[in-house]
């Protein structure tokens, strides 16, 4: 028996060998794009770190004098987008996953409704744009408005919060809901008392993915009439408005280098809202995982 | 609450329910019905022939010409560069997270992945204008312009990494821990069985997560229109300022242009072009994953 | 054929001697072998731990070359862990140690520095659901052989080994349709192939046929017999019958702890220890 393994030439060594050159491959080439993470962030903080000033964010862009120009415009548009786009998206969003979910029969008009949203969910945020040009600001004729924008953005959204809010759900263990029918409670009782508590962490979770997702979108805000120098502050939902990403977007494409470090600036004060809110997305996620009693 | 009240909220709760979850299927209807009206408007003037094969865009001033290869060329060199970059990045990442890092490496390296996605892509036009261009590639190619397609397609590579690594990591993790400890009896190394059984078998994974990362990759706005630039050309050149499908969109709705005009249904036209496109990727990538799912479990 | 309902177990008579059940029909060449003289793996004072719960405490084995060595026991009891420490196998269970020492031709497999991977070669495994790859049967078990530097004709090695496992004739039009196609009785003989064909020195056999239904059953227990001529089989099973009928010698497990070793016909009839003898007669497990 010995003997006719004398045909095989293992070569374990060089294997091995090959192995750890390999895993180090791999391990170098994660880091790549950590890297240019960090690079990036670094670049931000030494072009703009200076120019974030109490100034800078309380006073409106000009074009003439970069030095003193501000994102209050933009701020404040941001705001008011996302107040509204968490007022719409939110309730239908987690209402559809929860129909989805606890309420849709197992046929084939939920199979599509699901194939659909996960369609909606890879389409071009700029498609989203033209629809809301079209539908909001020409057909309903709220023009170039905050409202405008924030109904588009709100479509744009929804796919994310309702496949979040769904696996959130799916999530919940059966017995939850058993327990609950057999002490004679309806569906909706059950639903309201024992399986959205229990799923809302993630469904937090997927809310806050979606206000990111919503806060840092240009193009279709660009679409539906956005501007890109504006002065004032947004009084209502029908008001003409900017916001943080598109004041980012002008300042990026003028070409003196002053606008730069602004846009540096304005990354800066985007990127110190968006890592805080994923910092907390991230750790409600981690926390749940841990602390689930099931 | 007396019974009937009871049934009555119960039916009007399960109503609302179900009119939220339609909102979605009229959000998709609304799409296509936006899309197809302007844009059957717009084939009314120039022909499809013209509009799928001409090689010449310039539908804003004269002389026009309506052909949209150039700006599928321009989407093309964009996209497949960032694929180029993305891939063997996204499965390394992915081999190294499933195969090979240790838990603690996993808790920390999967969640800054996520991050890479969160930053929004005026930030990474941004970098690609003002770092990507001056400071890595100009240097390496002195002939770069200064708005081309390779610092675009490099940062939206960056972005569409965690699609690709995130994906494909789930991928490797749905196969079977017998796959494995099959291979491991029969003497493999790691190596081995790494990139001999539990790739291969993860494949149809792997391509979902590639399509699923093209269809994005093709559907990026923001760092498009700020650093590959607002040329359209016919041009395999990286280096060279070119125009996208989406770029082309962006600059029109900057620009003036009146409801009505051609050039006003040109944003239709070239949207339908982007939606059919990005619609189609996005199916067959869920086809493919749907098979490997059902493979697994 | 062997009918697996022969034999209930009878409970012991007055008479000291009387066997404590009735052996089913044993495998032609397993009528008593003379032991054999070699040893190829022994255990000594091995200890397995799965973080702190020791799997397997304190056993200390012999395996003989060229028989059948089967270790039964009730669920739980540690037989499998004790069967994958023979080929290192525990070492992907994230957090397992060892203590103690496991002789392969006497040589400590669990001292530092010692290559698991080329133990591997030489000692093969099968599992208890059968696990081929998603590729061609062919392909399956040219696998092990590639990877490992076979120099020889690789078509004729897979025929050999193909019908070393009683498959060749069921296959040799269809080498290269996928794995999948196959019956799960053929898919677990292709991997029996599949490890044969690394030509080791040692089977080690988790339950293989639990997944099986009693014809296929039978085929692979046909096989075990036949295979031990070129082979050392170490059958863990929870199935005594077939313990008894394709085993030499047998181990009983209790509780991580190996209680009993002995040949097989005299476990089955004197066993010497009160739990195997209660384990036999069915008292539990």
């Amino acid at each position: 028996m010995i003997g006719a393994s004398e045909l095989f030439v293992p070569r374990i060594e060089r294997r091995r060998r090959l192995g750890r050159l390999f895993a180090i491959g791999c391990g170098v080439l994660s880091l790549i794009g950590l890297a240019v993470l960090g690079i990036l962030i670094v670049r931000v903080l030494w072009e703009g770190a200076s120019w974030v000033t109490a100034d800078f964010l309380t006073s409106f862009p000009s074009v003439l004098s970069p030095e003193s120009a501000g994102i209050k415009s933009a701020l404040w548009g941001s705001i008011w987008l996302i107040a509204i786009v968490v007022l719409l998206a939110v309730p239908i969003g987690v209402a559809a996953a929860v129909y989805l979910e606890e309420y849709a029969p197992q046929n084939r008009l939920s199979r599509f409704i699901h194939l659909n949203i996960n369609n909606l969910a890879g389409v071009p945020s700029i498609v989203y744009g033209i629809l809301g040009l079209t539908v909001f600001v020409r057909w309903c004729r709220f023009d170039r408005s905050v409202l405008a924008g924030a109904l588009t953005l709100s479509l744009l959204v929804l796919p994310v919060i309702i496949i979040a809010s769904r696996e959130a759900l799916l999530a919940v263990p059966k017995s939850f809901r058993l327990a609950a029918y057999a002490l004679g409670a309806t569906k909706w009782q059950t639903v309201r008392s024992h399986v959205l508590p229990a799923a809302l962490p993630g469904i937090m979770t997927g809310i806050i993915l979606a206000v990111s997702r919503a806060i840092g979108e240009a193009a279709p805000l660009i679409m539906i009439g956005a501007l890109t120098y504006v002065a004032f502050v947004p009084q209502g939902p029908l008001d003409a408005f900017t916001a943080l990403p598109i004041q980012i977007y002008s300042w990026s494409d003028q070409p003196q280098p002053e606008f730069h470090h602004l846009a540096a600036a304005g990354i800066i004060v985007l990127l110190g809202i968006l890592f805080p809110m994923n910092a907390i997305a991230i750790g409600v996620r981690a926390w749940h995982q841990r602390k689930k009693a099931w | 609450m007396s019974r009937m009240l009871l049934r009555v909220r119960e039916r009007t709760i399960h109503a609302a329910l179900f009119a939220s979850a339609l909102v979605s299927v009229v959000t998709t209807l609304g799409i296509i019905w936006v899309l197809i009206q302007e844009t059957v408007a717009f084939f009314g003037h120039v022909s499809p022939i013209e509009f799928f094969f001409g090689t010449h865009w310039a539908p804003l001033f004269e002389p026009r010409s309506y052909g949209v290869l150039p700006l599928v060329c321009g989407t093309f060199v964009v996209a497949g560069g960032a694929l180029l970059f993305a891939i063997p990045i996204g499965l390394a990442s992915a081999v190294y997270l499933s195969e090979y890092a240790p838990p603690w490496t996993r808790n920390i390296l999967k969640p800054l992945l996520e991050v890479l996605a969160g930053i929004p892509t005026v930030v990474y036009g941004y970098f690609a204008l003002t770092f990507v261009t001056p400071y890595v590639l100009r240097p390496l190619f002195p002939r770069t312009e200064i708005f081309n397609a390779a610092s675009a397609a490099l940062v939206v590579g960056v972005m569409i990494i965690p699609t690709i690594s995130s994906l494909c990591d789930d991928a490797f993790r749905a196969v079977p821990r017998s796959l494995r400890e099959a291979a491991y009896a029969l003497s493999a190394t790691r190596l081995e069985v790494s990139t001999r059984v539990v790739v291969p078998a993860a494949m149809s994974g792997v391509v979902a997560a590639v399509l699923l990362a093209l269809a994005r990759a093709i559907g990026e706005t923001m760092a498009v229109a700020l650093a590959a630039g607002m040329t359209p050309k016919l041009t395999l050149n990286p280096l060279t300022s070119v125009q996208t499908l989406t770029g082309y969109i962006v600059q029109v709705s900057l620009g003036d242009t009146p409801a009505g005009t051609i050039g006003y249904q040109t944003i239709f036209a070239v949207g339908s072009t982007l939606f059919l496109t990005t619609l189609a990727i996005n199916l067959v990538a869920q086809r493919v994953l749907h098979r490997f799912r059902e493979a697994y479990e | 054929m062997v009918n697996v309902m022969d034999n209930p177990p009878t409970p012991p008579t007055d008479a000291p001697d009387a066997p404590l059940m009735r052996i089913p029909t044993r495998r032609p060449s397993a009528k008593d072998l003379p032991p054999s003289s070699e040893l190829v793996i022994r255990a000594e004072r091995l200890t397995i731990r799965y973080g702190s719960f020791a799997a397997v405490h304190d056993a200390s084995l012999e395996i003989p070359a060229h028989r059948v060595t089967a270790i039964i026991g009730p669920s739980g009891c540690g037989k499998s862990t004790l069967l994958r420490a023979m080929n290192r196998m525990n070492d992907f269970v994230p957090n397992a140690s060892a203590e103690g020492s496991l002789f392969y031709r006497g040589d400590d497999i669990y001292r530092p520095g010692f290559d698991a991977v080329e133990l591997r070669r030489r000692i093969g495994m099968v599992f208890q659901k059968p696990n081929p790859f998603p590729k061609s049967i062919y392909k399956n078990v040219a696998w092990g052989a590639a990877i490992n530097g076979y120099q020889g004709n690789l078509e004729e090695l897979v025929e050999r080994a193909l019908q070393k496992a009683a498959l060749w004739e069921e296959v040799k039009d269809k080498l290269h349709e996928s794995a999948y196609a196959l019956s799960g009785g053929q898919q677990q003989r292709l991997c029996i192939a599949r490890a044969i064909a690394l030509q080791p020195e040692v089977l080690l056999m988790d339950e293989p046929c639990s997944a099986l239904d009693p014809i296929a059953t039978a085929r692979i227990e046909d096989l075990i017999d036949k295979l031990k001529s070129q082979y050392t089989v170490v059958l863990v099973t929870h199935n005594m019958q077939q313990a008894a009928r394709v085993s030499d010698r047998t181990a009983f497990m209790y509780l991580g702890e190996l209680i009993e070793v002995n040949d097989t016909n005299v476990i089955f009839t004197k066993p010497g220890n009160r739990r195997t003898q209660d384990y036999i007669t069915g008292r539990f497990g």
